[in-house]
């Protein structure tokens, strides 16, 4: 696990954390990514435990939803995105060859900044995972996907007089809960999530964020934020990207009361960012 | 002296005096304002050009209209006083005689060359020169004194706290709005024409014959029932998107999803010179290739047919020209309306949806197929109808390839004929405005009108209603 050696000091403050863990659900080794010849991602290696919420933070432009986006290898969607490195799975590697994408993205779900549900009903929009991937037996199979979804996205009770409504007709709040439902319809096993509330107001956000902190018992889940309360808030451990770098990772009580790095401090307290 | 101002080029002398009062406004204005500038403390509420533009607009508008007066009323003027003026032995002369004598005399006048040409005549247009003098004289002296008084008026109201900024922004928007008066009147007159002239149809054929009778014959006999010419027309327009929603849609999904840039950057303009083929190339490819294949195809059917006993008697019409043809090539020409606008809602579609179907494991096709048209569907609806409102539309095809003879057959390779075509055979050659033949060409072109109309309508409607907010 060491991968310290010879690096860059940044790798060095990695290996502290990182020996201390179980068993990580992702283990992220020389991760590189490039745009055409521009380089987005310098060599981050990092764990993501499971049953645990971790947060990226970071300046914008610094490479954290680039960074994010590898986990589902969403970037083979981008013309001219390059992933070097391994980035393991119950021991495989998600880079490789021969794993599929498609199956992959049903073990590793994904929300988005802005909400961004399908121009389908509320039962379509948490139907479309579980359909796809032929995971329900019969339409009541279904109909307990849906309901254990929604309610475990603390939607149900919403909108379950109205399961035939457009997914668009909802609150900004409630479509980015549906996005999350519709996530975890699949039953992955790690979710991920692009600053979820950066598109919500205050009460939304804490809907989110309380989510957030429920579904930490059941998946290990990623979270790109903006806001340092949101990290402190809601996540176990802390990244701090910066230019492409980890420059820090650690427990979130650690990163922000006591950050071994000055430019991580120099961030928290909001001397640049 | 009056017969020469007659003979003055008043389109273009117009035009000069509107530069030439716009522009010396303009300097007046503007000289005015930065002396006002130089002698005021405080600050202009405008600057100096705004002042200038607000003189000559009050010089140039009068000149306008003036000219506008002209252009309409100057003709009729002169003419109107002529007729009275005209010895009495004119007055045996019908209406349409006299118009069309009176145009001799003014294209005599324009040409100043009568000689050679009967007294009666020469007085007749020097007089009309005359007269027209007199009213291009009376044109110019209005003008100079509306333009001069506009102009006086507009910089004495010039002082430092003049708002000429605003009454410009005002001035500007009348113009607008006047251009795009122009534009709906124009629109208003020709539908109010066509409504005319189907009235005066209509009270010659009952209303309900012309929509729901099955005979037209409308060259020789008057037998005016346009159901076989509906049916034409919607049986081509069928064929042709049968043939132009498939391909043009699936054109339009590979184009926006799995085209890479290079190959879109040269695949869409090649689809876009489709569209810039003329309709009459498109109807003679129809005529000389298209129509006579599928004459050797039918009758090759035919033959087997009746080889293999499956048939007694030819089974299809193989005419040389047939509404499969017609069909098949206005197919092809309309491919371009649907794959571009088709392509058009499909790139509008945001990237945040593809984004969530592929993070739910959906692949290309599956995302393509149940999330990208899904949502893209209004606006495809649309383009397939603003195709099909264009196929009804479309003339040089079906006149070349379709065939005239009026009739209701599902036999796709029998010559059918459409509204258009009638429309075209119908106002070509001799035609007088009384007669009944010439009017049905204004009732089809009603009908043709409303349901292109109505087809555009339900489109706009489609689109507006059902586009999902993507802010």
């Amino acid at each position: 696990m060491d991968t310290g050696q010879g690096t860059a000091m940044i790798d060095d403050s990695l290996t502290l954390p990182r020996a201390a863990e179980a068993a990580p659900r992702i283990d992220c080794r020389n991760i590189k990514v490039y745009y055409g010849q521009a380089q987005a991602i310098h060599d981050v290696s990092m764990t993501f435990p499971d049953r645990a919420v971790t947060a990226l933070i970071g300046p914008s432009g610094c490479g954290k939803s680039t960074f994010l986006r590898c986990l589902n290898r969403m970037n083979d969607t981008i013309e001219n995105c390059r992933v070097e490195g391994e980035i393991l799975m119950d021991g495989e590697n998600i880079n490789d060859a021969d794993i599929d994408p498609v199956l992959l993205r049903s073990r590793v779900g994904m929300v988005f900044q802005k909400p961004n549900p399908f121009p389908k009903s509320i039962y379509d929009n948490i139907a479309y995972g579980p359909r796809i991937h032929g995971l329900a037996n019969g339409r009541e199979d279904l109909d307990a996907i849906v309901e254990k979804s929604l309610r475990r996205a603390g939607l149900w009770e919403e909108v379950k007089d109205r399961l035939t409504a457009p997914g668009t007709s909802l609150s900004g709040g409630q479509q980015q809960r549906l996005c999350i439902a519709r996530a975890i319809a699949v039953q992955p096993e790690v979710i991920l999530m692009d600053e979820p509330c950066s598109a919500l107001d205050p009460i939304a956000t804490a809907r989110i964020e309380e989510l957030i902190d429920e579904l930490r018992n059941r998946y290990c889940i990623v979270i790109v934020t903006h806001s340092m309360q949101q990290a402190a808030r809601v996540s176990q451990r802390t990244a701090f990207f910066h230019l492409g770098h980890v420059v820090e990772l650690g427990d979130t009580n650690q990163i922000f009361t006591n950050p071994r790095e000055k430019r991580t401090e120099d961030y928290i307290t909001g001397r640049f960012g | 002296m009056l017969q020469q101002l007659g003979q003055l080029p008043m389109g273009w002398l117009l035009i000069a005096l509107i530069a030439v009062f716009g522009s010396a406004a303009f300097f007046i204005g503007r000289v005015r304002a930065e002396r006002l500038l130089l002698s005021t403390t405080g600050r202009m509420h405008s600057r100096p050009n705004y002042h200038g533009y607000y003189v000559a607009m009050w010089s140039a508008v009068p000149v306008m209209l003036v000219a506008a007066g002209y252009a309409i009323f100057a003709e009729q003027l002169t003419r109107t006083q002529l007729t009275r003026e005209l010895p009495s032995s004119f007055s045996a002369l019908s209406a349409a005689e006299l118009q069309s004598y009176l145009e001799s005399v003014r294209m005599a006048a324009g040409t100043a060359a009568s000689a050679g040409a009967d007294r009666v005549f020469q007085a007749v247009t020097n007089r009309y020169l005359e007269l027209r003098g007199l009213v291009n004289a009376g044109t110019l002296v209005l003008l100079g004194i509306l333009a001069s008084a506009g102009m006086f008026w507009a910089q004495r109201r010039l002082k430092p706290s003049f708002r000429a900024r605003a009454l410009v922004e005002n001035g500007m928007e009348l113009v607008l709005f006047v251009c795009a008066g122009v534009a709906i009147a124009t629109t208003a007159g020709i539908v109010l024409s066509l409504l005319y002239e189907s009235l005066q149809f209509f009270q010659k054929v009952s209303a309900w014959d012309f929509l729901t009778g099955t005979r037209w014959n409308a060259q020789t006999e008057a037998e005016f029932g346009a159901l076989p010419l509906f049916f034409g027309t919607f049986m081509i327009a069928l064929i042709a998107m049968l043939v132009a929603a498939p391909i043009g849609l699936f054109s339009a999904i590979f184009l926006s999803e799995y085209a890479s840039p290079k190959a879109r950057g040269w695949i869409k303009p090649i689809l876009e010179i489709l569209a810039g083929i003329p309709t009459v190339v498109y109807g003679f490819f129809a005529l000389l290739v298209v129509a006579p294949a599928i004459r050797t195809a039918a009758i090759w059917v035919n033959e087997t047919a009746i080889q293999l006993g499956l048939a007694s008697e030819p089974i299809l019409a193989a005419q040389p020209t047939s509404a499969l043809a017609a069909g098949l090539v206005m197919g092809i020409m309309v491919i371009p309306f649907v794959s571009s606008l088709s392509d058009d809602v499909i790139n509008a579609v945001p990237q945040t949806l593809r984004d969530a179907a592929y993070a739910l494991g959906a692949t290309k096709s599956e995302t393509v197929k149940q999330v990208v048209v899904p949502a893209a569907l209004p606006g495809i609806i649309a383009a397939l109808l603003l195709a099909v409102s264009r196929a009804i539309g479309e003339t040089m095809i079906v006149v070349m390839a379709a065939g005239k003879s009026a009739r209701i057959s599902m036999d796709p390779t029998s010559d059918l004929t459409t509204i258009t075509v009638q429309i075209v055979s119908l106002m070509t050659g001799e035609t007088g405005f009384d007669d009944p033949k010439t009017l049905s060409a204004f009732a089809l072109g009603l009908v043709l009108f409303i349901v292109t109309l109505a087809f555009n309508v339900v489109a706009l409607r489609v689109v507006k209603k059902y586009r999902e907010k993507y802010d």
